[in-house]
């Protein structure tokens, strides 16, 4: 325990990725087994302890420290794990027991004795021991490492390419023997995924100015950027399917629609969406889907889903993710003549058309229009571009439509977590009723430079009227534009109303508040991120 | 037999400071004061233009180093364990042990006994005298550090593991941010005792106090200037610069800079992680919270008035002991405790 809490610790505090990466080399170079790959593990979000839950820290916080105290604390620090870690009363001379013996004991553990072994191991830690223990078993270590930076130091590690790393990743089970046994030379190569794996996925970045500047639209494909969540779909040829979310979870069994009658082998990228019709239904319709592992009869009926596809990675044994754009694109709807349309797959699975672009002109005019198709924007696929795993530069690019703006006013402010634990940076916004009431409209956070930040805290902190806990209560006075990507209802806020996405896009210090917008405006916006999908 | 008179009749958070009525000063005023009492020399507690100052030595002369002839009209020094008579009030100064010069300031009238702590820590540094508990009515305590997360370790063990660093980056210049008055010099000091005998760098903001202090009597070996050392000269080698010197452009003059930073604040790991801190030292110039707490036992006051800081948690844990504790919300004080 006492080497992962000092590799978390350097990590943390590792001013850039090189100096991360170097820690990491060392780490998986000289670390014990298993405790290298437990690890590993921890640090690819691997590791999962359904016996452990923050509510449940936080009871056993509550065994040792006064809990106004605790409170105090915990608005303060920001972070559970450390506020933790650092109340916990000390007793005695730390005996640090080895990763695996926790990761193993835990593992096996029932929910009803998990505080005790957490309260046991806690005793016998040292504050960094502590805060590197609930960072474990609570998951997310936010020590700045992505999946990807770990499987590069395992590369660097083993002297193979990152990519080899990733054909294999999935097939791999923590705390990952076979895989540091090939990278130390001591065994074979670990078989690579199966048909049904998951292939990392490739994904796309915002495109800039930069961007556009060197990007001729002749040289991309264009499609709609759909409001839906991106899914891998595999197909092993015998009936049996896989649907595969962003970091590779299954969620097949949450959408039985989709995933019975395909006979084929395949591999394809796509979006999942609800909606009758082929017509994408709000993303608040999906949400519900999302919710239930084990969806209703009349859930399913009420928002059926269906998978709009825009790649193919495999075609039976082929792998075509080496091949440009534009082959793969007509090796997709070749396959989809050949193997859905026709068949029962064929009312829940369609293709992402292509849309026509010559100018930048064209583009923008398709972009403004994308809320009626029900889209967020564009995407921009450059036509000779592989499929590559990852967020590979200047190949795709999404080009979200413009934000809708309102002005609302500051209600209440909490401080941010991580990075921002000193600042409050967690705003709650209102805008005006016809009683002249001020009701909440929804929580944006901060996005602006560090100063203005800094600016925003020092207002909060000097117009506070009152506190509940973390959040205080300021004066309603401050006015600050929001931008956001849609209106829905909801019944979660007294405004009847919640935006999509906020966040702020200008502080207004020159507006006085009695002229910040009303609620009858976000009304009028309702639905217009979209056309009307019945 | 006189009456006690309550210490909240006579003595009161003002928009300028502390005032003290039966004789007519502020202790530690924000804005220039006809007559201040002065507890320390950090730039939130003494300011200048007032036209009478009565502090240390110590404090007289850093606030001379930083602000010539605007220190004050006169400057009256007075020496620990020394009282005068201010009207109607009987003033008092004892050790803080925060950095050189800091006194408690000890205030008799009507019978009852106030001690206004300024900022203050317990345990030993080498720059200045310790802090000497003195039994009161009314305690004023501050409380930067008024959380229990804050437990500040050995200070010897935090520059162990500042020179560990240097060992093992000898290719590297260690920046170690630290506030010009006090921190500074407690550093050099302790890296003296811990057997760092080569010249240590300073920022050109910090040369003037390092001067006050060696004229105090405070000896802290050789020290350089970082403008005019060659980069070659300050591979391996140890610099101190303001902290905020950690992210400006004046720090890429080093080869390959570590940022260090020494503060009470390091203990949260955001808090380094959010100032780009490769290595945190836990060293701090003000009480902890396990000192704050003892000091209240120390000195026995039934009464406690909290002032800049973490008040909330404080006031709750005097209640705790039994004390009556309240915030008295002094403005013009760096929430962050400044240095």
């Amino acid at each position: 325990m006492k080497r992962f809490a000092q590799l978390l610790d350097a990590l943390i505090l590792a001013p850039a990725r090189g100096a991360k990466l170097r820690l990491l080399v060392d780490h998986f170079r000289s670390a014990p087994d298993p405790d290298r790959g437990w690890a590993l593990a921890a640090l690819t979000d691997g590791l999962d302890f359904p016996a452990v839950k923050p509510a449940a820290i936080r009871d056993l916080a509550a065994t040792r420290i006064d809990p106004v105290l605790f409170a105090l604390s915990y608005d303060y620090v920001g972070d559970l794990a450390e506020t933790v870690a650092l109340l916990w009363p000390p007793t005695g001379i730390a005996v640090h027991a080895p990763l695996h013996e926790i990761v193993d004991t835990l593992a096996r553990a029932r929910r009803q004795d998990a505080p005790a072994l957490l309260a046991g191991w806690m005793d016998r830690l040292d504050s960094d021991g502590r805060w590197a223990l609930l960072k474990l078993v609570t998951g997310g270590l936010r020590v700045g490492v992505s999946a990807r930076l770990a499987k590069t130091a395992l590369a660097e590690h083993g002297g193979v390419d990152v990519s080899a790393i990733e054909e294999i990743w999935h097939g791999l089970e923590p705390p990952y023997a076979a895989l540091f046994g090939w990278l130390d030379g001591q065994g074979p190569m670990p078989p690579k995924t199966g048909a049904l794996g998951f292939r990392p996925m490739m994904l796309a970045h915002a495109l800039d100015d930069a961007d556009r500047a060197a990007l001729s639209p002749r040289d991309v494909a264009v499609e709609w950027k759909w409001d839906g969540i991106r899914v891998q779909l595999a197909c092993d040829g015998t009936g049996a399917v896989r649907l595969h979310a962003r970091g590779g979870d299954e969620i097949g069994g949450a959408f039985p629609e989709i995933v019975t009658g395909l006979e084929h082998r395949v591999v394809a990228d796509g979006e999942l969406l609800v909606g009758t019709g082929f017509r994408p239904a709000p993303f608040a319709d999906l949400q519900q889907r999302l919710n239930r592992k084990a969806p209703s009869r009349a859930l399913i009926a009420r928002h059926p889903a269906f998978l709009r596809l825009y790649d193919i990675l495999f075609d039976g044994e082929e792998d075509l993710r080496a091949l440009p754009f534009a082959t793969r694109r007509a090796r997709l709807e070749t396959w989809f003549a050949q193997r859905v349309a026709g068949t029962p797959a064929d009312g829940r699975i369609d293709l992402s058309p292509r849309l026509d672009a010559t100018t930048w002109e064209d583009l923008a005019r398709l972009r403004d229009g994308s809320a009626a198709i029900g889209a967020e924007g564009l995407m921009l696929k450059r036509l000779d571009s592989a499929y590559v795993g990852g967020r590979p530069k200047g190949s795709w690019y999404k080009w979200k439509r413009d934000p809708m703006h309102a002005d609302a006013v500051l209600m209440y402010a909490q401080r941010g977590h991580g990075k921002r634990s000193s600042f409050y940076s967690d705003f709650t916004f209102g805008c005006w009723r016809e009683d002249g009431e001020l009701v909440p409209v929804g929580k944006a956070y901060f996005g602006f430079t560090d100063a203005e930040l800094a600016r925003l805290d020092r207002w909060v902190r000097a117009n506070a009227v009152d506190r509940f806990g973390p959040v205080l209560v300021v004066a309603r006075e401050l006015v600050c534009e929001l931008a956001f990507d849609g209106v829905q209802r909801s019944s979660r806020h007294k405004s009847g109303l919640a935006l999509r996405f906020p966040r702020i896009a200008r502080i207004r210090w020159d507006k006085p508040a009695a002229e910040a917008d009303r609620i009858d405006a976000l009304e009028g916006l309702v639905g217009r991120d979209r056309a009307d999908p019945r | 037999m006189t009456m006690r008179m309550r210490p909240e009749t006579w003595i009161r958070p003002t928009p300028q400071g502390l005032y003290v009525e039966p004789g007519d000063f502020f202790i530690d005023p924000v804005r220039p004061a006809a007559r201040a009492v002065v507890t320390h020399g950090h730039a939130d507690h003494a300011r200048p233009g007032n036209e009478s100052v009565l502090a240390t030595a110590g404090t007289l002369a850093i606030m001379r180093a930083r602000y010539g002839a605007a220190a004050g009209g006169t400057l009256q020094a007075i020496g620990y364990g020394q009282s005068v008579r201010i009207g109607d009030v009987t003033v008092g100064f004892a050790p803080a042990g925060h950095v050189l010069g800091s006194a408690q300031i000890v205030l008799e009238h009507g019978g009852s006994r106030v001690v206004v702590s300024g900022d203050y820590k317990r345990r030993r540094d080498p720059t200045c005298p310790p802090f000497e508990p003195q039994s009161c009515d009314v305690f004023v305590t501050e409380a930067t550090f008024g959380l229990p997360v804050f437990v500040h370790p050995v200070d010897a063990d935090e520059i162990a593991r500042l020179l560990g660093s240097v060992h093992r980056n000898p290719e590297r210049a260690h920046l170690v941010g630290v506030y010009a008055l006090g921190k500074c010099q407690r550093v050099i000091r302790l890296l003296r005792e811990a057997g760092w005998d080569a010249p240590i760098f300073v920022h050109g903001a910090l040369a003037e106090l390092c001067a006050v202090y060696e004229q105090a009597g405070v000896a802290l070996g050789p020290l350089r200037a970082v403008a005019g050392a060659e980069p070659r000269d300050l591979a391996g080698a140890i610099v101190l610069a303001p902290p905020s010197a950690l992210a400006d452009r004046w720090s890429r003059r080093l080869p390959e800079p570590l940022a260090v930073a020494a503060s009470g604040w390091m203990r949260i790991r955001q808090r380094a992680r959010q100032r780009g801190v490769e290595l945190p030292l836990v060293i701090s110039d003000h009480a902890d919270w396990p000192e704050l707490l003892g000091t209240f036992a120390d000195v026995d006051a039934p009464e406690i008035w909290v002032t800049h800081g973490q008040e909330d948690a404080l006031v709750h844990a005097a209640g705790l002991q039994g004390r009556r504790a309240r915030a008295l919300r002094l403005i013009g004080r760096d929430e962050d405790g400044g240095p």
